[in-house]
């Protein structure tokens, strides 16, 4: 019976994940942006069995609410066994035009690693808990096709890396989840990527690193061996690579 | 991938043209387009034939709303969205004592198409259609408008709605009653049948039965002609029955990797699988516990089962025919499959009984509803032709949900109410069955 913080609550990923908490019993707090969405989320969770479902509406790309919001999680679970961090934007005008860029790397890096700050430090001070935030495979490597959402991943890794280090003797576990390709609205306008997951399945298996963590997670675990491939490539051969 | 989930679920008509859109969120407006491209709500792509496919057209693929909205543990009311298949709903609440009163033969439908199709059980007799169960629907239509339809509030676009093939609008959310139940456990008995004769005479006295059906060996030689095994179930009262977990309903346990070569399936081979299955399950039993996954949704535990007929699919043939020549009727069909050069590989026969349905178009009417499954090829085509001549003179009528070919003529003689339904249809709506069926028609679209 966790207590579980869920950002980004209403994007497809986080909701499987927050189905499979509810069918354990969890109490849950979703934060999001639509607060039409969030209830419809709720209200779905209440039924699948989860002890008690808050919401709050955040705007994320707002830094300087990101504190005030994790002291009132904490404050209205009693505590925080676990949190994830799930939202984020893909945007393809990333890859040429800076305005997009910088936006993305503001959704994606910015609120996300400033987050996993506020959730650390009060996870440090109440003596533990476990940290999953979801980044991508394209973090591993640049391609022509999405490099700017690659990159802005590529630094939440490696910041979430380094918090892990400095989390770790506080008893607190940070978890960098890198998800293949999923069926979620984030890829609506694009044909199916080869390997293509469900979100229930990649939903799942997020809400098994929040119960139980580990450093670094492929979902599906399949991606483990192909981006082991993908970054063995030569670059010689990679920079020819339509993909 | 993608051919394969798009297609219906007999596979045939095979449609190209068609784009899919899913809607995410039930407040999400609909998609612009414009005359002559049109909507079509598209659930879990079960229906058979060509309710499902729109060609030309746009498919609002409902999988995402799959969320539940509330639920009264006290009243058994529950109100999801309309994306919510029958096997989520059960797995959710029968552990709580609640079960729908109405079940299809697959629980992986979703509530949505359960309506649109107003779908009917092994225990319609009993219990009637779907459609008896709704309490309230949101529909979602193209001028923007969002009502609830209950059989009082707007009752008029409610009764359309109710087994109308998704053509009225888009089903977003729906409200149940659900049934109250002690356990996930039916005890069920079976009964030899020696012949058609033997089938109907144990018609009235099976009625008292909450399931009845009655499996049929289409190939039966004719000495034999309508021999099968009779099944018929009750809800377990037993308070040990909740023992056992009710587990997740529509799981496959097993699946079926690929489509099978088409040749497979042919009159040899389902003569044979019919002969074994008749001698394996054909005698009579006395009661026995058995749990509701096995027996209302059996076909479950195969995923993908369909593909045993490979690529070139299954044409599903669902009548009924109404009780005063029912006899008659029934011995017909099956001396012209007899006669045929195919057969039906899982031939069903059930007794529907008079319950009415608020649904303006629903299928069953009392009489008895025979179906078959035929490997498609052009014999099938030729042969389902001829069974529509016996329908027909009986005053009988076909299931839209399972059909893929019927004329328009027989569609229009069977369901004389699709003049009055096609005032509700929405002008942005429409589907390759309606097109195909009020083809020449005026008020057509």
């Amino acid at each position: 019976m966790a207590r579980i913080v869920i950002y980004g609550a209403t994007s497809a990923i986080a909701e499987e994940a927050a189905r499979s908490c509810a069918a354990r019993g969890d109490t849950l707090c979703l934060i999001g942006r639509n607060a039409a969405r969030l209830t419809a989320v709720a209200d779905d969770l209440a039924v699948r069995g989860a002890a008690h479902v808050l919401t709050a509406v955040l705007d994320f790309e707002d830094l300087e609410l990101h504190a005030a919001s994790v002291a009132d999680a904490q404050r209205q679970l009693g505590g925080i066994d676990a949190a994830l961090i799930a939202h984020g934007v893909l945007d393809l005008e990333a890859n040429g035009d800076p305005a997009a860029l910088a936006h993305l790397m503001h959704v994606n890096f910015v609120s996300a690693a400033s987050l996993a700050l506020r959730l650390g430090q009060a996870m440090r001070a109440a003596g533990g808990g476990t940290l999953v935030v979801l980044s991508s495979v394209a973090a591993e490597r640049g391609r022509r096709s999405n490099f700017g959402y690659g990159a802005s991943k590529a630094a939440l890794n490696v910041f979430l890396q380094g918090l892990r280090a400095e989390l770790a003797p506080a008893g607190v576990r940070v978890v960098t989840a890198k998800l293949g390709p999923t069926r979620t609205p984030m890829l609506r306008h694009r044909p199916a990527p080869p390997l293509v997951a469900s979100a229930r399945r990649v939903g799942r298996g997020v809400a098994r690193l929040l119960h139980r963590p580990r450093d670094e997670a492929y979902l599906p675990a399949l991606w483990g061996a192909v981006m082991w491939v993908v970054r063995a490539l030569p670059e010689w051969l990679a920079k020819r690579l339509r993909w | 991938m993608s051919i394969d989930r798009w297609r219906s679920f007999g596979g045939y008509p095979r449609v190209v043209d068609q784009r899919v859109v899913p809607v995410w969120w039930r407040d999400d407006p609909l998609p612009k387009v414009a005359a002559p491209v049109t909507l079509l709500p598209r659930g879990r792509g079960l229906s058979y034939g060509d309710v499902c496919l729109n060609e030309g057209g746009t498919l609002l693929w409902t999988g995402p709303l799959d969320r539940f909205i509330a639920f009264d543990p006290e009243a058994g009311v529950v109100r999801c969205e309309a994306g919510v298949t029958i096997a989520q709903l059960a797995t959710a609440l029968l552990p709580r004592g609640w079960f729908l009163p109405v079940s299809p033969g697959t629980a992986l439908v979703s509530l949505g198409g359960a309506v649109a199709n107003d779908v009917h059980g092994k225990n319609q007799h009993r219990r009637g259609c779907f459609g008896r169960y709704v309490r309230a629907l949101e529909l979602a239509r193209s001028d923007g408008s969002r009502s609830e339809c209950t059989p009082t509030r707007n009752a008029e676009l409610f009764r359309a709605t109710i087994g109308g093939m998704g053509l009225t609008g888009l089903i977003t959310a729906v409200e149940l009653q659900l049934l109250a139940v002690c356990g996930p456990t039916l005890e069920l008995e079976s009964q030899r049948l020696t012949g058609l004769a033997d089938l109907f005479a144990h018609g009235a006295e099976t009625q008292r039965h909450e399931y009845a059906v009655a499996w049929i060996d289409a190939s039966a030689p004719l000495r034999h002609l309508g021999r099968g095994v009779l099944y018929r179930a009750e809800h377990s009262r037993e308070p040990a029955a909740l023992a056992p977990r009710a587990g997740e309903f529509g799981r496959a346990r097993a699946r079926v990797p690929c489509l099978l070569p088409s040749g497979l399936a042919r009159r040899s081979t389902l003569s044979l699988l019919n002969r074994a299955y008749g001698w394996r399950a054909g005698r009579s039993r006395p009661p026995r516990l058995v749990s509701m996954r096995s027996f209302l949704f059996p076909l479950d535990s195969i995923g993908d089962w369909n593909r045993v007929y490979g690529r070139r699919g299954v044409l599903q043939y669902q009548c009924v025919v109404p009780l005063a020549d029912a006899q008659l009727a029934s011995r017909e069909l099956l001396l012209r499959i007899g006669r045929s050069g195919t057969t039906s590989f899982l031939t069903v026969a059930k007794l529907f009984g008079t319950l009415d349905s608020p649904g303006l178009m629903s299928f069953p009417r009392a009489g008895m509803t025979w179906s078959f499954d035929f490997p498609l090829c052009a014999e099938a085509l030729r042969l389902c032709d001829e069974l529509d001549r016996t329908v027909a003179a009986a005053g009988g009528r076909l299931y839209p949900a399972k059909d893929a070919r019927m004329s328009g003529a027989m569609f229009r003689a069977g369901f004389p109410e699709w003049t009055q339904f096609a005032a509700y249809i929405d002008p942005l709506f429409s589907s390759s069955f309606w097109r195909r069926v009020t083809r020449g028609e005026e008020s057509t679209r």
